[in-house]
């Protein structure tokens, strides 16, 4: 395993493809299938979404995490943005307020292990999710 | 990275690339209305075998770009949606309701060329 963590700054559409891309890789190197190194990208691609969608900018950052007896992905997308006043509508599918879908993070977590969500209105947002290798 | 956008007789195919931005898809999205209006296309098909995320932003594109089609009188196929990618837009809630799916570009062809039979 060459690398552990990875940080990719978020800040443009383009960089949302960097973001999953990158997943992807680490995924892969780390003996994910492809079936769930896609849904890892998929994840990746929504959080990075959400962040230039209502925060402009923010990060991404990608590690291997140990467990027990598993290792895994952890992904942490953390932005300054305006926050989530209402986490619990957030997570409810259809939910949203940039004309999106409003699947972003109840999609989310469907597709990961783990989820994680802390908000602070006007401090920014941090969504933290993980998924097990089987 | 453009999308290349083959004339195919009366069906137009575009091949979509893996690391398609938001941008990218934008611009699909008004070429490839722009060509079924100056070609008189009947129908167009997307190729998404190459696709190996299609995430909520991305189906979204899809749907309008079938919907914008539909209103122009001419049909709409994506093809090449890989297993994985499926069960992750499924995971994630998206559909692609009210668009035609075919396995891949031959079973597209296949698929419009029967409707047009049945049309004429």
């Amino acid at each position: 395993m060459s690398v552990g963590e990875i940080q990719v700054a978020i800040k443009s559409d383009q960089d949302i493809v960097s973001a999953r891309q990158k997943g992807r890789l680490m995924a892969s190197e780390m003996g994910f299938s492809s079936g769930d190194a896609t849904l890892i990208a998929t994840a990746i691609s929504e959080l990075a979404r959400n962040i230039v969608s209502y925060a402009h900018k923010g990060q991404i950052t990608l590690k291997m995490v140990n467990g027990t007896n598993r290792q895994g992905i952890s992904v942490i997308a953390t932005d300054n943005g305006p926050g989530i006043p209402d986490i619990r509508q957030a997570l409810r599918d259809g939910f949203s307020t940039s004309g999106s879908l409003g699947l972003g993070l109840p999609g989310v977590r469907r597709l990961m292990d783990e989820f994680e969500i802390t908000s602070q209105p006007g401090r920014g947002t941090t969504v933290a999710v993980k998924k097990w290798r089987q | 990275m453009e999308v290349p956008i083959l004339k195919q007789g009366a069906v137009l195919i575009a091949t979509f690339q893996a690391a398609l931005s938001d941008a990218d898809l934008n611009q699909l999205r008004m070429g490839l209305v722009q060509q079924v209006v100056k070609f008189r296309s009947r129908a167009v098909i997307v190729d998404v075998t190459a696709m190996d995320v299609m995430d909520s932003f991305a189906s979204r594109t899809l749907r309008e770009i079938a919907h914008m089609i539909r209103l122009r009188g001419a049909d709409t196929v994506i093809v090449g949606i890989q297993p994985e990618v499926a069960f992750a837009m499924v995971q994630l809630g998206l559909t692609l309701e009210g668009v035609a799916t075919a396995l891949d570009l031959e079973e597209g062809l296949a698929y419009l060329n029967e409707k047009f039979k049945t049309t004429n």
